[in-house]
């Protein structure tokens, strides 16, 4: 699935002065689209934090209809990066084009209470395209076709965050941001749902870009895991291993362990 | 120096006596009663006013009895004929009229300009350092203070009174909506610049309803307020409305005008709380809340 359109999201902060690196952005947007097509094109990206530069000069390319997972430990900065590449935090030195259209889930589900479901889904699109069909088809979608006229407090966590997926997905954007949505679900539901989101995006073929936790997870979803440390992607591992995936692969187990590497978790006495 | 060390205590633990064990007990089973079953047994607006009901005939006993001389305060009974005068001669309609709408002119007055500060300063940082800083400061200042300096600027006709009730109205409700605007999560904020709302849509769809909770209890509290300046305002230089009935039974110490007029305060405050309850229930069925069992 192309992209086409490019938007550049224009750093707002203190930019560091005669820094040789730093393009404008129509520059690297005119030179970019003479490159491979890309749903996310950062380079030299950073961001800085009373003094602490928690990304640092990090570049990053996801092709269209790519699912990329951000493995990392906490504190290294993924969610800075998510949120970035979201258009929320604009403090930024370097250059980052990501597609006009792309939606975010967070950890929390994050729904408007005062509004029912629906209108959540709803939220943010103009009017003439957006009515109760359209979210009810988009509720369908994770399941939550019924609950489309109940209030977000009656809905359980897992309901709550299909429902935020939900919301992301109606926008049909060509890139999904995805912070940690599994984080607080229960094991079980959390199984469900990463077949969920698996499933959603071979459906609708729109480049991913999965924070997580959970390396098993990371593989089981990703064609790219990447690790952050020290502000940049510091290492990277294409999984070439087809679909569905099985934990129990001799293949996807090295994948695994090697991961665990090098986010420092000693696997030698449980290997 | 050496240290003598007592010798170990190596008595063997005498294991217990293995006790046979205690017979099993079957656990008495008690049942669990259905909560639809415990509820709306008595509908809930008889047990609100029940209460009410309990004092009045309270007071009746005490009248009937003697315990409680006319002279001081007149009987339940008395004050309901009073009452029934007072309707019939069209002294009471004509009053309350009056101070309804003094009450309602002085809510929406205070209505436009609370939340219309609040809105300005709540929505937006220049308007927070211009407005805020000068309400705070007015709002220390007790507005039945007021009452003589509103006199002298608008005589004593309707002005000097709603004026009165817009100040007491406005404090309220400008606290409550802004501190219910600054309590809006930042994480729904976020959530919605995601989504795409503009500056406006963010307002709209996710400030103002968050806002809303704050906004209602302001709105009771500038209610209780509302009534309150309007007892002021009316005993200073009223020709109408039921302070100014009041007053009068005053010079003639009639205690039982006097009750029946604080009964209506009592009454329309009632109602007025009754209004904003069900306004609440309609625009906050949304809410997480405790409802209370
Ligand atoms: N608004 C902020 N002000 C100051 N420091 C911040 C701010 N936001 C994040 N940081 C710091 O930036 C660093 C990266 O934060 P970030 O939230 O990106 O971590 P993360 O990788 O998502 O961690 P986790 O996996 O625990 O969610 C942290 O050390 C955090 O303290
Ligand atoms: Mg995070």
């Amino acid at each position: 699935m192309a992209t086409d359109l490019h938007r550049t999201v224009t750093p707002s902060g203190p930019e560091p002065a005669g820094d040789p690196t730093t393009d404008t952005p129509v520059d690297t947007a005119a030179k970019a689209d003479q490159e491979r097509p890309a749903a996310v094109r950062v380079q030299g990206l950073s961001r800085v934090f009373d003094g602490r530069r928690v990304l640092d000069d990090l570049d990053l390319e996801i092709a269209p209809g790519e699912f990329v997972a951000l493995l990392g430990r906490s504190g290294c900065g993924k969610s800075t990066l998510l949120r970035i590449l979201a258009g929320l935090d604009r403090e930024i030195s370097g250059t980052a084009l990501v597609p006009r259209r792309k939606a975010v889930a967070f950890q929390a589900p994050r729904l408007m209470p005062w509004k029912r479901v629906w209108r959540n889904v709803l939220l943010g699109l103009d009017g003439s395209s957006a009515d109760r069909a359209r979210a009810e088809r988009a509720l369908e979608e994770v399941g939550l076709g019924e609950r489309a006229g109940a209030w977000p407090k009656t809905l359980s966590g897992g309901e709550a965050q299909r429902a935020s997926l939900a919301r992301a997905l109606v926008r049909e954007p060509d890139l999904l941001l995805l912070d940690e949505p599994f984080g607080a679900l229960d094991a079980l539901t959390r199984i469900k749902a990463q077949h969920l989101v698996g499933e959603v995006w071979q459906r609708h073929g729109c480049a991913v870009l999965l924070v997580t936790h959970d390396v098993e997870e990371a593989v089981l979803l990703a064609d790219r895991v990447l690790v952050m440390d020290g502000g940049v992607i510091a290492h990277e591992v294409d999984v070439a291993l087809e679909r569905p995936r099985s934990l129990t692969d001799p293949r996807f187990a090295a994948l695994r362990a090697g991961l665990l590497e090098r986010l420092g978790v000693d696997t030698s006495a449980a290997a | 120096m050496s240290i003598d060390h007592a010798p170990p205590d190596i008595s063997p633990v005498s294991s217990l006596p293995r006790s046979p064990a205690p017979p099993r007990k079957d656990p008495e089973l008690v049942p669990l009663a259905a909560v639809a079953g415990r509820r709306s047994r008595v509908p809930r607006w008889v047990r609100r006013t029940s209460g009410p009901l309990l004092l009045l005939a309270l007071w009746q006993v005490l009248s009937g009895t003697g315990a409680l001389p006319a002279g001081i305060l007149a009987a339940p009974g008395t004050i309901a004929r009073v009452a029934v005068d007072l309707v019939a001669d069209g002294s009471l309609p004509s009053a309350m009229a009056v101070s309804l709408q003094r009450v309602a002119v002085g809510l929406l007055l205070g209505l436009v300009v609370g939340v219309g500060l609040a809105l300005v300063s709540g929505l937006f940082r220049v308007g927070e350092d211009l407005v805020d800083a000068s309400v705070q400061m007015l709002r220390t200042v007790p507005f039945v203070g007021l009452i003589p300096l509103f006199i002298i600027w608008f005589g004593i006709g309707e002005a000097p009174k709603v004026a009165i009730i817009t100040m007491g109205v406005m404090f309220p409700l400008y606290l409550n909506v802004y501190a219910g605007i600054r309590g809006v999560d930042a994480q729904l904020i976020e959530a919605g610049e995601s989504l795409g709302l503009s500056r406006w849509g963010l307002v709209r769809h996710v400030v103002l309803p968050g806002a809303l909770p704050g906004a209602m209890t302001g709105l009771r509290y500038s209610l209780g307020i509302a009534w309150l300046a309007l007892v002021f305002a009316e005993q200073v230089n009223a020709d109408a409305g039921i302070g100014y009935l009041m007053v009068q039974a005053r010079d003639f110490l009639r205690t039982d005008v006097i009750v029946v007029c604080l009964i209506v305060y009592a009454f329309l405050g009632l109602l007025a709380d009754f209004a904003v309850r069900t306004l609440e229930r309609l625009l906050l069925q949304w809410r997480p809340t405790f409802t209370g069992r």
